[in-house]
């Protein structure tokens, strides 16, 4: 199918359907005061989405339930409640194998239970999106903030973005199917947020004309064959590997296995496109810079004017993107910093852990602050991180330690 | 699929591996084959790394060349010995994750029905008993009571043949395998009984030392799972490598097990009965004309 003969032409919506340049990069955009969750649903309106497989877990519920009223709609072609993330993500992968856009939402102990299916979805190469609004993992029970589920949806051969703002998850759902589907990647994306500071907050959010909508999935730019019996019959397989104890069987596996991290390396260069960059930086040329990810970014900005008040000079790393990782990027961007403070809404610092595995001199990284279990993150607290880094003794906050 | 696609493009003929030119000359999609012209015809799953004298195979091959269409049918799987032979068929065949094979059906079917409209794709599972009964039973019965249009067979050959002889839900009491050295506890599960209880629309129990019966039950099923419903086929399909069955008895213990516990039953619900009848001209189905009532 030629992709670019059905730009301009309306889908059963009335919407057109418009080159997702133009529509993400010069169409007009509306000022509107929503919720994150309320942003998600716009953002799935104008995505084109065949299939969303919905279950209720804190604190994605109230989306997951806002793009059933779009199914209700008819801006999603079918839409139903599965019986368990596990189940849901089964559901999910089965659509994407028929050759369905396919859009789910997950979070905390959702994201763990339904575990199994991620690296089956990034073997199978579906390009499923999956947000993540990200909250603690369980025992002893939490519904809260905490983004300790991104550690273990990095090794699973997704995509993994981590969004800051609303604004950022609605630009980022539509241009996120547009790079997972790209033939040379060709990935499912876990694009996540910190829970209900996103989901449950309202904030200004540009949005996209409603009229408009991405081009629809052509299941035949994959680079495997889509499950459809429209293709030649053949035998796929001759002996299943999973069978055989031997160099080909293993060298089979293990090249599959590299080709889902080349193409995870592959969409690099799609994403820096369409995300200007996999990180944004300011003033980098500072002895000082906080580098993080997601709502942490913001109490770092706010950190970062506290300190200027006080003549304290400090620099920014927002990191987009997870997988793939912006190794380069960061090489260049802390090559100035004699310190790099890592604030982190999780127990173990797995971002802190990336950079320094990343950069040359790790001493440089202070792995924290970090705050987790639904604490927030007071700009103050990174504040003192920094003056802690750099030598100056301040006051102990009520209540944090020292 | 369109059947030009099992055509050979001009030239190329000579060029594509016997295989190939076998599967378009004398394979079965677009044509009517049956259990009876076995071996006539070059059969959709032939080679496979299953044991001497399995009993799934033959079931397997017999469930395939019933498939009304092979030409747009697409099988789920999961873990298994079945699944070996299944992945080797010449139609897709997707394997998710342990015990998940309802799940991805009931997207896929979904997913299908979204492109494809009215034109049939027809999603046929196959799993073990451990798949279907244990792993799988969460996903089995919701995509039952969901009325998921695609047809369940399970392979119950009452043991996790694939992972070395373990017990399973589907095994009989009494039975010593591994992980039940004590023999099994509790009763075989009553899968018949809860897939009535969740709406199927078409259920049968069926051995495959009857390959007529067979292909019978699963043309039903599938040709019911487009539009009236779930269907669910479960039939005993003996390991005899964990039950010690000599090859040779291999037959004659699915005839013992089906007087047992095996015995052919076949629930067809009205709807499906009235849409065979009307759309595919099942004559056992077609309503007798009910007698004029008698005015007073």
């Amino acid at each position: 199918m030629d992709s670019t003969a059905i730009i301009g032409t309306t889908n059963t919506k009335g919407q057109v359907i418009t080159d997702p340049r133009v529509m993400m990069n010069d169409a007009p955009r509306t000022p509107s005061f929503f919720t994150g969750s309320e942003v998600i649903k716009e953002a799935v309106r104008r995505a084109n989405v065949d299939v969303m497989v919905a279950y209720p877990i804190t604190p994605q519920s109230e989306a997951a339930a806002l793009c059933g009223e779009l199914f209700a709609e008819g801006y999603i072609g079918d839409y139903f409640r599965g019986e368990s993330e596990f189940a849901v993500m089964s559901q999910c992968a089965g659509a994407a194998f028929g050759g369905a856009r396919v859009f789910t939402t997950t979070a905390g102990p959702g994201t763990m239970r339904a575990m199994e299916n991620f690296p089956m979805w990034a073997g199978s190469r579906l390009p499923i999106q999956c947000i993540v609004t990200c909250r603690g993992i369980n025992s002893p029970l939490s519904i809260q903030p905490d983004t300790i589920e991104i550690a273990y949806l990095m090794n699973t051969g997704m995509l993994v973005w981590h969004a800051e703002t609303a604004q950022d998850f609605y630009d980022w759902i539509l241009k996120g199917y547009m790079v997972s589907e790209e033939p040379d990647v060709h990935l499912p994306l876990a694009l996540c947020c910190d829970g209900f500071f996103v989901t449950h907050t309202k904030d200004v959010v540009d949005l996209t004309p409603v009229d408009m909508c991405l081009p629809p999935y052509d299941p035949y730019r994959s680079p495997v064959p889509c499950m459809d019996m429209e293709c030649p019959p053949v035998r796929m397989m001759r002996d299943p590997f999973v069978m055989k104890s031997n160099y080909i069987s293993y060298a089979t596996h293990a090249s599959w296995q590299q080709e889902v991290w080349a193409a995870a390396e592959r969409s690099r260069k799609h994403t820096i496109a369409w995300l200007n960059g996999l990180i944004e930086t300011e003033d980098v040329d500072a002895d000082i810079l906080i580098v993080s990810s997601g709502t942490a970014v913001s109490q770092g900005r706010e950190a970062i004017r506290l300190l200027a008040d006080e003549g304290i000079r400090v620099g920014l790393v927002k990191i987009k993107t997870l997988r793939p990782w912006p190794e380069e990027e960061l090489l260049e961007a802390t090559k100035h910093a004699s310190h790099i403070i890592v604030p982190e809404f999780n127990v173990i610092g797995w971002l802190a852990k990336e950079i320094k595995a990343t950069i040359p001199n790790s001493k440089r990284v202070v792995a924290g602050p970090r705050v987790c279990g639904g604490m927030t993150l007071p700009p103050e607290v990174i504040v003192e991180e920094v003056k802690k880094a750099i030598g100056i003794r301040s006051g102990v906050l009520a209540g944090r330690g020292g | 699929m369109s059947l030009n696609y099992v055509k050979f493009t001009p030239g190329f003929d000579t060029f594509m591996p016997k295989e190939y030119r076998d599967m378009v000359e004398h394979g079965p999609f677009g044509k009517k084959t049956t259990v009876s012209q076995m071996g006539s015809f070059k059969e959709i799953l032939e080679e496979h790394p299953m044991c001497a004298g399995c009993a799934m195979t033959l079931f397997i091959r017999l469930a395939i060349i019933a498939f009304p269409n092979p030409e747009d049918t697409i099988t789920v799987g999961t873990a298994g010995c079945g699944r070996l032979a299944i992945s080797q068929a010449a139609i897709p065949f997707v394997y998710g994750n342990y015990g998940d094979q309802n799940g991805v059906a009931s997207g896929l079917s979904r997913g299908l029905r979204i492109r494809f409209g009215d034109k049939h794709k027809d999603v046929v599972v196959m799993a073990g008993d451990g798949g279907t009964a244990d792993i799988g039973f969460q996903q089995v019965l919701h995509s039952w009571f969901r009325k998921e249009r695609f047809t369940t067979i399970m392979l119950d050959n009452e043991v996790y043949g694939n992972t070395g002889g373990q017990e399973s839900g589907m095994t009989t009491r009494g039975a010593v395998l591994k992980m039940a050295p004590l023999g099994k506890k509790f009763e075989k599960m009553d899968m018949v009984a809860m897939a009535k209880i969740a709406g199927c629309a078409y259920i049968a129990t069926v051995v495959p030392n009857n390959p007529r019966r067979v292909e019978s039950c699963i043309k039903k099923a599938v040709l019911i799972a487009r539009e009236v419903g779930p269907t669910y086929i479960q039939a005993y399909t003996s390991c005899n490598i964990e039950y010690a069955i000599p090859t040779d008895q291999v037959m004659e213990d699915a005839k013992t097990v089906e007087d047992d516990r095996y015995k052919f039953a076949e629930y067809v619900s009205e709807d499906a009965k009235a849409y065979l009848a009307e759309r595919y001209g099942y004559k056992e189905f077609i309503q007798k004309p009910v007698a004029a009532v008698a005015t007073a």
